[in-house]
This record gives structure tokens, sequence and C-alpha cells, in this order.
């Protein structure tokens, strides 16, 4: 109905001239880029003398967000498509204790396998009970964080795996490509991947279909069941790879790895922009998301607070940035 | 009317977005106690006007006056204090509350600071004595079916001491039976000196209960005349800006193909207790017709057979072919598209833009490996908007920003992309406006004379006999008669057949 007539603004076919197109142009869409430069900006000037564009400290930044990165993408689908998925940091945990034992008991390939598996697991597990049985992600998920981490912590009785096995450290951690760290070639690959999947496949429309409203998406022939599961499967996978991440970098196994990774990982994703409630979602919003929050933890560690004043600092910020992103 | 004062007076209203106007100098008087119409097309600026008396929008010049008073509408606050009542065309209500606690949301009975229920509920009671209707003030509102949410939503405004209601497409999801209890309500509160502010797309209806009638075009003010002096053939050509020649009349189409195999087959097609042992056949080219009451099965029908219930025994045929359909994916398969009977909640989705949602079932389309040609779906997008008409400021913007009317065309287009051998459309025309439904209508003749069968469910009978070739009367989930077009003499003898008379 006219309902939405307020707006016949909209619905005339005249050519918009330049000016109305600025005027059009929707800047909260952007406020997680104009934030970005502008703490990058702020610390480049403040944190000058504490060599914060150093070339090192630069690359400091993309390799301590780089796990947060890779969940934070597969956190996307899930928000994107209206579920959440609280169980990622536990299983990325879980993942980094069944590698680095299935690397001591078979070696290499078998741990890489058996890590991956064990985020098939979880994320079939999730998507099952999401979409066939219908319980909310939110409960499913809080209560697979437990599980994950618990069943981690049980199986090893709270001791650490190492890992000795240097060609998994290597590619999963410690080493480079030139200068460049291993850890932040495998978040640009998963931000690749994941960005091209989310907005240029028939699955990733269906995904933001599928969020923005469930009940339309099937009435176009849309599965959103196996949408719904694929979804957590995705992100369940992807977590178990960021538990492998970590596992190469600190060359063990250890059920606290990814503890309360959810959170920032989570974070990323809202300030990157995505629809808390599902239905849009951009993957580079997401990898900014992320590098906004491994910039401003940088910046509070070298402009010396202490950590208890850095969390005070960085929640005012997200929820400053969310604040400024959020429609009128 | 006896008494000339008027309830409410808005002078010279004229408002802009963005620099472009969409009310220019609108004069609009509603007399106390008088049902006035309010009409116009998509876009006619009926909306801004009710929402400018609302409180929603403030005009940008122009002044309003209630009581002959003149009053400042900032919020919707000032509105209501001003005595404004809308009864919502989405209906503002809480379903887990009660009617009582609905009614007084916000301005609860409170007895030493504590909220008292029980005089809410005494009051609500009150309320409902005087509208002399009967509903339970302690009922939780998720278990009541519409038109109780209509009544509490009306006596919600009366407990503000509203002195005039707005009511948006009131009648747009009542029964026959509930329609006909709305306007004997309606009545009352006139008789009470309330006035009343009557939006609808149904003509009918207009004539049937409204004093007079404004009719706004492209945000002017057109005309306010006293129904009794303006003929229908006028009024609607007010609207459209053009004449509506035969749009509504039958027009028998060349016999296509007497014999052959059908397009659609159904036999004895059950699911649930609403479809039961439905058969029936569509030859290529025919527009069949269903009619039926509320709950009659029409729409589960149409959602059985496009697979979203699941059929629990009986056969479709396309083609003279079995198929089996239990997901909407095999019903697409088999060359069947709904356009279903909500457009918000199961047509649009309504954040994304009309691009995306017209290509949402033609993706497998527009791939290219495992990638979006996006080049692709930026021209099939384009080419739908264009065949079906459809304004668009630009098919980037979201498609909740445009009217009912080119909503609706939105979903039909989405649906022809995929080019269906039967198009099956329920209540294709609910809430759009005149202009748009005849355009509507005669797409889906221009589709059935390309050979395709198509199935129109609708609860307007003159719509239906408009385009039927065939009408099939359903009650309680069964087929009680299939009646060739030519048999059904007017609307009456149809009004009966689906009584079951």
């Amino acid at each position: 109905m006219s309902k939405t007539a307020p707006q016949p603004v909209l619905e005339t076919s005249a050519s918009p001239n330049f000016g109305e197109m600025l005027k059009r142009l929707d800047w909260r869409r952007y406020v997680i880029y104009i934030g970005f430069v502008v703490v990058f900006v702020f610390f480049a000037i403040l944190l000058h003398d504490q060599g914060f564009l150093s070339a090192v400290n630069l690359l400091n930044i993309f390799r301590q967000t780089a796990t947060i990165t890779v969940i934070a993408v597969g956190m996307t689908y899930v928000i994107a498509c209206a579920e959440i998925d609280l169980s990622v940091g536990s299983t990325a945990g879980l993942s980094s204790v069944v590698t680095a034992m299935a690397i001591a008991q078979w070696g290499l390939v078998p741990g890489i396998l058996a890590g991956l598996a064990t985020g098939v697991a979880v994320g079939a597990v999730n998507g099952g009970l999401v979409s066939l049985l219908g319980i909310p992600s939110f409960l499913v998920t809080l209560g697979m964080m437990g599980i994950a981490v618990g069943a981690a912590q049980w199986v090893t009785a709270s001791a650490p795996q190492p890992i000795l096995d240097d060609t998994f450290n290597t590619v999963f951690g410690s080493g480079n490509i030139g200068p460049v760290p291993g850890l932040v070639l495998w978040s640009a690959l998963f931000v690749a991947a994941g960005a091209v999947v989310l907005s240029r496949t028939k699955f990733g429309r269906q995904v933001l279909a599928t969020g923005g409203n469930r009940t339309a998406a099937d009435f176009t022939g849309i599965n959103t069941k196996r949408i719904k599961f694929q979804v957590l499967l995705i992100s369940g996978v992807v977590a178990s790879v960021a538990g492998m991440l970590y596992a190469g970098r600190l060359q063990s196994g250890r059920f606290q790895w990814g503890t309360g990774d959810e959170l920032s990982a989570i974070a990323a994703v809202i300030l990157g922009g995505t629809s808390l409630f599902g239905g849009s979602g951009t993957v580079i919003g997401t990898l900014f998301g992320s590098l906004l929050i491994g910039l401003i933890n940088n910046g509070l560690i070298l402009a010396g607070l202490d950590s208890s004043q850095q969390q005070v600092v960085r929640g005012a910020i997200i929820i400053l940035a969310v604040a400024l992103a959020r429609k009128k | 009317m006896n008494t000339p004062d008027n309830a409410v007076e808005m002078r010279s209203i004229s408002k802009g977005f963005n620099g472009i106007p969409v009310l220019n100098e609108v004069d609009f008087e509603v007399r106390r106690g008088e049902v006035h119409a309010l009409a116009g097309g998509n876009g006619a600026g009926k909306s801004t006007l009710m929402k400018i008396l609302q409180g929603v929008y403030q005009a940008d010049t122009g002044k309003i006056l209630i009581d002959g008073k003149p009053v400042a509408i900032g919020s919707i606050q000032d509105a209501k204090s001003a005595g404004i009542g809308m009864v919502f065309q989405e209906f503002s209500l809480v379903p887990s509350l009660t009617v009582a606690q609905n009614i007084f949301l916000a301005s609860e009975p409170l007895a030493r600071g504590l909220i008292n229920d029980r005089e809410a509920v005494r009051r609500a009671k009150k309320l409902f004595d005087e509208m002399e209707v009967r509903v339970d003030p302690k009922a939780e509102v998720s278990r009541l079916g519409t038109a109780y949410w209509q009544l509490t939503e009306i006596a919600k405004a009366l407990s503000q001491n509203a002195r005039v209601l707005i009511m948006d497409e009131p009648t747009a999801s009542l029964a026959k039976h509930e329609t006909e209890a709305l306007f004997e309500l309606i009545e009352r509160l006139k008789a009470r000196g309330i006035s009343i502010i009557y939006i609808s797309h149904r003509m009918d209806e207009v004539y049937r209960i409204a004093d007079r009638i404004t009719i706004l075009r492209d945000g002017r003010r057109l005309l306010t005349e006293r129904l009794s002096d303006v003929a229908p053939e006028q009024i609607v050509e007010g609207i459209v800006g053009r004449k509506i020649e035969g749009q509504l009349a039958y027009r028998a189409r060349a016999d296509l193909a007497g014999g052959g195999v059908p397009l659609l087959e159904v036999r004895g097609l059950t699911s649930g207790p609403r479809v039961r042992d439905v058969s029936f056949a569509l030859r290529p080219g025919e527009i069949l017709g269903v009619a039926g009451l509320m709950g009659s099965g029409r729409t589960e029908l149409a959602r059985t057979l496009f697979g979203i219930d699941k059929a629990t025994s009986g056969d479709i045929l396309i083609k003279g072919k079995k198929v089996a359909i239990g997901s909407p994916q095999q019903a697409i398969e088999a060359g069947l598209a709904l356009i279903p009977e909500d457009r918000r909640a199961q047509g649009l989705v309504l954040e994304h833009s009309v691009r995306d949602n017209l290509l949402l079932p033609l993706l497998g389309k527009i791939s290219r490996g495992p990638l979006l040609d996006l080049g692709e779906g930026r021209k099939l997008s384009s080419s739908l908007i264009e065949k079906l008409a459809v304004k668009v400021a630009h098919p980037n913007r979201p498609v909740r920003l445009l009217s009912g009317g080119n909503q609706q065309k939105v979903v039909i287009a989405k649906w022809m992309g995929t080019d269906p051998e039967v198009l099956i459309l329920d209540e294709p025309t609910a809430g759009v406006d005149i202009g748009t439904k005849s355009e509507i209508l005669d797409m889906i003749r221009d589709l059935a004379g390309t050979g395709k069968a198509v199935i129109v469910i609708s609860s307007e009978y003159p719509e239906l006999l408009a385009v039927s070739d065939r009408v099939l009367v359903l009650k309680e989930g069964s087929v009680i008669q299939d009646l060739p077009r030519g048999d059904i003499a007017d609307e009456e003898s149809l009004q009966l057949a689906v009584q079951g008379v």
C-alpha cells in the first residue's frame, strides 16, 4: 500500500544529477572505512615516536589479527544468514588439540585432516540442530561452546600438546613468504575466497536472501534449511582452520587457544557493517572491522595503557563505531 | 451533514522530500461525525498527508486546525493529545500481551505506583461495551484473529480520547462478515461524533460507508465531493488520471486448443484438512479462477501445488506427465510459479534491492561457471522492469521504498523471469491501486494469450469474473463447483455459488 508513498522521490525516473547522488550517498555504509582511516591517522600522529608506522609494527597488526579475521569471515556468513555461532573460539581450541595429538600419533597429513574433521563435526552438529530441529543457533552454539572447550580440556587433561612437526609449524604459523608472514597470507586467502563467494555466487546471494527474509526465500524455491546448515558448517570448518593457525604459531595445541574469539569475531563482523539481523553483509567490511580492532589493540599498547584501561577504551570505541553505523 | 464545523482542517499543506514536492498546497477538511474517504493512486500523497496529520512528518508550509483551533503537531504524541487516532494497517500491537494490556500500553492505570490490571480490564470492558462489540479483554492478542486485533486497535485509539480515526485499508484482511461488523461499528462511532478518515482502494466499500471523498492526484487535491454527487467512473478516472474502459469486463478469448493434453492436471490432491480430494485440469491458455470464503482452502491449494505444504495423496501432472512436487524447488523445475498472497512477508526481501529481488529465482540463469555474471543480471533485471513497467528510481534501491502496487509488480516480474508454464496468483491485486490493478489483469490475460495456464485466487468477484475462463468454487477444502465463465450470469450468482447455496 501507499505506506511507502512518502518517498515518491525515489519513484520518479528523472536521472539524478551529481549533487543529488552525493546527497543520496549513504556515508553510514562506509563508516567502518572512515573509522579505520581516522583511527589510523590518529595513532600515526600520536604514536609516531613509538614506531607505530614502522613496517614491523604494521605487519604485526596484520599477524595479530589474522586468526580473528579468518574466524570472522565464517562468522560473516552466519550473521548475514540471521544466525549466530558462539562456538567458534572453543572449536578453534578443540581443533588445535586434535591436530596436535593426531600429528603426534599419525603424522602431518592425518593431523591436518583430523583438525578439519573436528570443524566439520562441530559445524554439522550445530547446523543439523538449527536447521532440522529448529533450535535457535544462539542456544545450540552456546551449548557447543562449552562442549568443545570441555572436550579439549578433558582429552588433554589440561596439558598443552606440543607439535614437533616443523612443516606444520611453518605452514600454519611461523613461516614467512618473503617479507610476508604466512598468517597474513592465510587470512588474505580466506578473505578473498569469502568475499567472492558471498557477493558473486548463487550460494552467497541465497545466504543473504535467507537472512533477509526466510519466508520469501522459501517461497522463491531456496532450500533455506540447507543454507542454514551450510553456513554453520562453514563457520565450524573455518574455526577449525583458525585453531590450526594457533597451533602452528604456538607450536602446540591447547584448549585455551581461541578463548573469547567468538566475541572479537562478532564485533569485527558487526563493525564491518553486516546487519546483526541478517540480510546484508560484506567480507571486506569484516576484514576492516577486524583490522580496526587490531589497530586499536596495538595503538593502546604502544600508548602504554595497561590492560584494564585498554579494555575500557576498546569497548567505548566499538560502541561508538556501531552507533555511528546504525541506520536511522 | 448538519454540523458544518470541521473536526480536522488542513490548510494549504505543502511537503517535499529532498527538494521534490510531494504535497502541493493541499486542503483537506473532515467534518465532525463524518466518514471521509481519501483516495488517490500510488504516490499521490495520501500517506504523506496522513503522516503529517499523525505527526510522523512535519509540513513545510500550511496549517492544521483541530476543532477550529490551530495546533502544532510536531510529534506522534502531539497528534494523540490532539485527538488523532490511527488504526494501523500493520497492527501495532504486542502479540504476547493481553487485549487490555495492549489498549493501555504506556498509559496503564496505576494503584500505588503499580499497574492495576484489574482496572485496565474493567476499563477495556467498558470501551468494548460502548463500541457494542464482544472482545475478551483478558485474552492474549496472539490467540485472536485479525478482526479482533483491529477492534483492539480501535479501542486503544478511543481510550486515548481520539476524535478522529484514520483507517488505512481496514478491511484488507477481514472476512466478509467481519467487514460488515466493522461497518456497523463505524456507523456507531459516527453517531458518537467521531470522524473517520477512510483510506481504501475498494470502491464498493467507499460508496457503502463514506459520506464524502477527497481525491489526491500528484500531490494536489483534485476534488472533495459528497459521494452522492460523484459517479464511480469519475472517481476511478480521478485516481488513475485516465479512463479505464472495460478492464473489469470479461472478454471471451479465442478458444485455444480445445482438446489435447491439459497443461496442468490435478487428481485427488489432498493435504491436511484444507485441501481435500481436489481435481481439475487446465488447458494451455486457460485462466482458472478460484473462489471461496476465507478458510475454504484457496491459499492452501496454492501452497500445496507449489510444494510449500506437502500433499498427503493425489497426483499432479504437467503436460500429461506425473511430477513429484515436495518442495518449491521441484515445483519451479516442473514449470510452476506462485505469486504469494502476502508480498511483504512471502514475496520480497524488503531490505534488498529491486534487482536482487528480481534475480533471486534466476540465479541459475545468470551463473557463468561458479560465479554470477553481474552484467547479465543487470540486463535481465532491466528487461523485467521494463516489461512490467515497474516504476523505480534505480534498480539498486531497496524494494521497501516502492509503493504497494510497484512492489507487487516486482513480485510478478521476478516470477515472469522464470518463464513458468503455470502461474498461480494468490490475491494478486490486494492493496494495489486501480491503475496497477488493471495492468495486472491485462498482464494475466497476455500471459494466457501466449499459451501458458494461469490460476487466479481472489476474494474480489468482479476481478475473478473479469479474467477467468472457468471458476473453481472451493468449500472446506473441496471443489463444490467447476463453472465455465459462460454459466455465471453475474457477481451475485458467483456469490451464491461460493456460499454453497
